[in-house]
């Protein structure tokens, strides 16, 4: 029976992203398609109703919707190169930090980019403590799921490229190496595998992005 | 040897997130020793097992630490494999249901949140917002219940079942603080259907805390979030 898989994405979102590596590692063969986000397609409108996001992944015509819950879809059917460890006390380990990043770590990393200058120490200090616990969670170890990549790491996709993008762009200081050394080793560990380099927009056209953003907030006012 | 499949959970008799676990368990069958947290002087276990957030409920099964109350439903599910499985075991059957979990947890949970710790127009903002999604779980529920009214008992409550009894189990309690309705059989029949059949199970009898207790709970919260903003 053929499989037919079909990722709808953008090429800048980083969620997006963490279910292409989530594919390539697991040598799964797959159509993408790009959204133009302030014009959204009616395939991702009837395929993500209630958000109306990406990423979506198609499965013989099934759509399957959060980053998060297709990465774990994705491990549960197609069983090469585990994502998530077996044991499910690591798993909830692995879930809690998944979790931890998303609804922690983004947001403070990214409104410490884009608040009002006037908010943006207590914002850097907010960030600085997720990063902090990110570092002590990694200690000694390669990358958060062991000697490989795992179900943190890909999670951490942010945190391994779009923070470096936004602090060049926007003039910020956060994922330094005085602070973080544990966590910038990893970082440099983590863009330096070939499924994450492959999988990774490009620098420049993700800087113009964000530098056309910047311009606008600032004509705005 | 003592340390052989010891469970406590650390909670609070208020909070919707200790009920969930609480449900889960019991339904499992499985036995556990409850630890009755104070919320303004937590005690030492918690904050040595649960140091990032500081929150209840803790799950510790021989001796490791779980947090997060949709994470410690899942590890359960995935220890404990007896009925009722609280996941489907398909993965896209698994994703449906981990998708709407996201909804009712983060999106649902929160709106209700504001309604309660807010008046005025912030508080008809949130009610608007909280109808609105509200409309769209009851069209994304008829899937799973596709003969209408929900039939559920003790051999089959899934992962929606407890979310949606830990956020609208206290109805009642909402409605006589806020004088109004969040849920209403007019508006959303299936949701309130859904609802009233789960708070008619035993095990969630068993689980639920006395009306007034909850009453006087949500009008703390609301007084409480009120003040500050005031201050």
């Amino acid at each position: 029976m053929a499989e037919e898989v079909k990722l709808i994405g953008m090429w800048g979102s980083p969620f997006s992203r963490r279910v292409e590596i989530a594919l390539k590692l697991k040598g799964v063969q797959y159509e993408y398609i790009d959204v133009d986000l302030t014009n959204k397609s009616p395939l991702l409108l009837k395929s993500n109703p209630v958000h109306k996001k990406v990423p979506v992944l198609l499965h013989n015509g099934k759509p399957i919707a959060e980053s998060l819950v297709i990465l774990e879809y994705i491990d549960e059917t197609w069983k090469a190169n585990p994502i998530l460890p077996q044991h499910p006390y690591d798993r909830a380990m692995a879930r809690f930090w998944a979790k931890y990043i998303d609804e922690k770590c983004l947001p403070a990393l990214w409104n410490a980019c884009w608040c009002e200058k006037k908010d943006r120490e207590k914002a850097v200090e907010e960030g600085n403590v997720c990063l902090k616990t990110l570092e002590n969670e990694l200690k000694d170890k390669k990358f958060f799921g062991g000697e490989s990549i795992g179900f943190v790491d890909i999670a951490a996709n942010f945190i391994g490229f779009w923070v470096g993008v936004l602090e060049d762009v926007v003039g910020v200081e956060l994922l330094t190496i005085d602070k973080f050394p544990i966590l910038c080793k990893w970082r440099d560990e983590y863009v330096g595998c070939s499924v994450i380099k492959e999988n990774l927009p490009s620098k420049e056209k993700l800087g113009a992005y964000f530098r056309t953003r910047v311009e606008s907030a600032s004509q705005s006012k | 040897m003592e340390e052989e499949n010891q469970i406590k959970l650390h909670g609070m008799w208020g909070s919707t997130f200790t009920k969930r676990v609480e449900l889960a368990l019991k339904l499992k069958g499985i036995p556990y020793e409850y630890i009755e947290e104070d919320l303004s002087n937590k005690s030492q276990l918690v904050l040595k097992y649960n140091p990032v957030h500081k929150k209840v409920p803790v799950l510790v099964h021989n001796g490791k630490p779980i947090i997060e109350s949709l994470i410690i439903l899942e590890y359960i599910d995935e220890t404990w494999k007896n009925a009722p499985r609280l996941l489907p075991d398909d993965p896209y059957e698994r994703a449906k249901v981990l998708f709407w979990a996201s909804f009712l947890h983060q999106q649902l949970f929160e709106d209700m949140g504001r309604v309660i710790t807010s008046d005025g127009e912030a508080q008809e903002k949130a009610t608007k917002d909280l109808f609105e999604k509200l409309t769209i779980l009851e069209e994304g529920m008829k899937e799973f219940f596709p003969g209408g009214t929900p039939s559920i008992n003790g051999e089959n409550m899934g992962l929606l079942d407890i979310l949606m009894y830990a956020l609208f189990g206290p109805y009642k309690a909402h409605e006589e603080v806020l004088e109004m309705k969040t849920i209403d059989p007019e508006r959303n029949p299936l949701l309130f259907s859904w609802v009233m059949a789960l708070t008619e199970l035993p095990v969630v009898k068993e689980s639920t805390p006395p009306h007034e207790k909850l009453v006087a709970l949500v009008q703390f919260i609301r007084e409480n979030a009120l003040q500050s903003c005031v201050a």
